[in-house]
């Protein structure tokens, strides 16, 4: 079990003929997922490297059979390509692009869930997923994630930051704790997939016995985990926050980073997680170290 | 992008918000001109983004020329809690009634649009939401809905604005919203939207904060970035293309990723040092990008030591080694680095670094982000390490 995709997911890349679109869509390939199509308008019936190409998504899954969609076309193209993917009934979309404006995030995700209830978006501006071993959608490298071991304890990691998440999956990987999924749920302000979401699926994951999450400033996604959690959330967890030194009014790189009015502070998030009893490290490798301590104690 | 209040008027305008006649004056001579354009009595008002102009003598009531002589010149370079003022926006006065607050913004918890409204405008709106929360309505809007004249009146009801002003503010809230969303604001805000005596509601300024992923489908933002208040840093930086910020530390930071380089700072601090910027290199770590970096932070006179935190993950440990070396044969530098590097093929970037014959005082690699932090720390406080 992994949350969100499987070994079974079939992707398709909207964008294969792009840079990233290739870069990314040929080694997800390589890593073992099921990319079984492409899209870009104008270049159906051609293929990239033996995946073939569709004009657009509809035709895609119908030909293939695709269940998720990967998007990696430009800024001013990405909401109109989610869109046409969720209207094609592809249930899960990854969106990489950074830049997306907000304003179009907003009307994106209102847009889904009113026309499209059963789609679910990870993204824009993330780094995707990656169950360990069986199914790798976005940019992140799998070779530094350790996959689940069958029967044994593992890992679920959700994160707002891409390089941060690399740095947990390594930590993991180095001390031989298995990850069940890992889910970079990105850094802007509408995130289509938030950290309770995740959080509710692996508190309901057989497969996950523990769960590491990473945030950073700005927004109140990490208090609202913290309630949830407080609520729901039976499995043990730690965290890390960055930004603790962030000056206010400043956008730490991320266009949803930022602390203003006094509110989204690290320092703030971290007490209401640990208020929930979530264990918070002072940087990731702690984070990942106070991991390994809640797996070697689950015994 | 934060606008000053003038171009936040003229941005304002742009989608029909009644504002005062006026302009922005850089010198003395154009503030009288503008005055004798638009009437006496004008108010002449310090353009910093800073809050407290009014206490600080920034902004001024001149009901003749040689009043407005004397206000221009006086605020015209004023230094306001640092910030310098190069302009003064000069406009018409206004006769007062009352005064309300207006704003939209997103509410990312709820993933939907805000509006605040209160009766009660004039003073700062965390003041008002401190002592009497009830008088702000809150009105959550669906971006794909938006919001029409009667949602807006009924929202100038809830909010105990008098009848006779409702109609006013109903057509203005519904302009803000045009301006908010197709004018891609994070922010705009109109605090104090005013009643005159003889009925007309109007904006008396404007606070609007622009959404940078969406410079590309407004070209006409050229005219404000050209405007921003960045240090030389950060100019430089920007001319570079980089992700940079710059603070007031001496412990110079480059990393690969935003999350990893607002987490270099914390270190930084946590070991007990104080980092000069925050730079976001990405996920591309070549040669050229590199000495872009260093260039900025070489820029610096406050770093006395760099800190290069990267983490590999599809970017190759050693391609970012070999890009620093290269970087170093380009750059001279006159503060020493200590890099930490991890995670894909960081051994092999460990060992080109090592071979490169670069002296360990003028690099160091530490195999954690810790005990990096620490050297840089040391570094920058004139210890040897």
């Amino acid at each position: 079990m992994a949350i969100f995709i499987n070994e079974h997911t079939k992707v398709i890349v909207q964008g294969l003929t792009g840079g990233q679109g290739k870069f990314h869509g040929l080694r997800n390939r390589a890593y073992g997922t099921n990319v079984v199509g492409g899209v870009t308008p104008g270049k159906g019936g051609q293929d990239v490297e033996g995946i073939p190409v569709f004009d657009n998504v509809a035709d895609a899954v119908r030909a293939t059979g695709a269940d998720a969609s990967f998007v990696a076309v430009p800024p001013k193209a990405a909401p109109a390509a989610i869109l046409e993917a969720a209207a094609a009934g592809v249930r899960f979309i990854v969106c990489i692009t950074e830049g997306v404006p907000a304003q179009d995030e907003a009307r994106v995700f209102a847009t889904l869930q009113r026309d499209f209830p059963g789609t679910r978006l990870l993204g824009p501006n993330c780094p995707g997923i990656i169950s360990p071993g069986r199914c790798n959608i976005g940019i992140t490298a799998g070779e530094i994630a350790q996959p689940p071991t069958a029967g044994g304890r593992n890992v679920g990691i959700v994160s707002r930051s891409g390089t941060l998440t690399y740095q947990a999956l390594f930590e993991l990987k180095q001390q031989r704790i298995g990850v069940s999924t890992c889910v970079g749920i990105g850094g802007d302000p509408v995130p289509g997939t938030s950290f309770v979401d995740c959080l509710a699926e692996f508190q309901n994951d057989p497969e996950t016995s523990a769960i590491l999450m990473i945030g950073e400033i700005g927004g109140s996604a990490e208090e609202e985990a913290a309630e949830f959690i407080k609520a729901n959330v039976t499995k043990p967890m730690s965290a890390y926050i960055a930004g603790v030194t962030a000056p206010a009014g400043k956008k730490m790189g991320h266009a949803g980073a930022i602390v203003s009015g006094g509110k989204g502070t690290a320092q703030g998030k971290m007490d209401a997680l640990r208020a929930a009893g979530v264990k918070i490290g002072a940087n990731p490798t702690e984070a990942a170290q106070l991991m390994a301590q809640i797996i070697a104690a689950l015994g | 992008m934060d606008l000053f209040e003038y171009q936040g008027k003229q941005y304002f305008a742009k989608f029909g918000i009644p504002v005062s006649a006026g302009d922005v004056a850089h010198t003395v001579d154009e503030a009288v001109a503008i005055s004798e354009r638009v009437g006496y009595p004008v108010v002449v008002k310090a353009q910093v983004q800073v809050g407290g102009r009014g206490k600080a003598g920034g902004i001024k009531l001149a009901n003749n020329k040689a009043e407005v002589l004397t206000h221009a010149t006086n605020i015209l370079g004023m230094d306001i809690k640092g910030h310098v003022v190069k302009r003064v926006w000069v406009e018409c006065a206004s006769d007062i009634a009352e005064e309300y607050y207006a704003s939209f913004t997103l509410d990312r918890a709820a993933k939907q649009h805000l509006l605040m409204l209160s009766a009660q405008g004039g003073v700062e709106i965390e003041d008002v939401a401190a002592k009497d929360p009830t008088a702000i309505v809150k009105l959550h809007i669906n971006p794909i809905v938006g919001i029409d004249e009667v949602m807006a009146k009924k929202a100038a009801a809830d909010a105990k604005i008098p009848v006779k002003a409702q109609d006013g503010v109903a057509a203005i809230l519904v302009k803000l919203y045009g301006c908010f969303t197709k004018g891609d604001c994070d922010l705009a805000e109109i605090n104090p939207l005013i009643l005159k005596p003889t009925g007309e509601v109007h904006a008396l300024d404007a606070k609007v904060s622009l959404d940078g992923n969406a410079l590309f489908r407004h070209p006409e933002w050229e005219a404000f970035r050209a405007t921003e208040e960045l240090d030389d840093r950060e100019r430089l930086a920007r001319e570079k293309d980089l992700q940079y910020i710059g603070l007031d530390g001496d412990v110079g930071i480059i990393a690969n990723g935003a999350g990893l380089a607002m987490s270099t700072l914390d270190v930084v601090s946590q070991v007990g040092g104080k980092a000069a910027n925050f730079l976001d290199i990405g996920g591309g770590a070549n040669a050229e990008l590199m000495t872009s970096a260093l260039e900025v932070i070489n820029f610096d006179t406050n770093v006395k030591s760099i800190f290069i935190n990267i983490f590999g993950g599809i970017t190759r440990g050693d391609e970012v080694a070999k890009g620093i070396v290269e970087a170093m044969r380009r750059v001279q530098l006159r503060a020493p680095i200590v890099i930490r590097l991890d995670g894909t093929n960081a051994e092999e970037g460990r060992k080109i670094l090592a071979d490169a014959g670069i002296p360990t005082s003028k690099l160091m690699s530490k195999p954690t982000m810790l005990e990096a932090a620490r050297a840089a720390v040391d570094l920058a406080n004139g210890k040897t390490v």
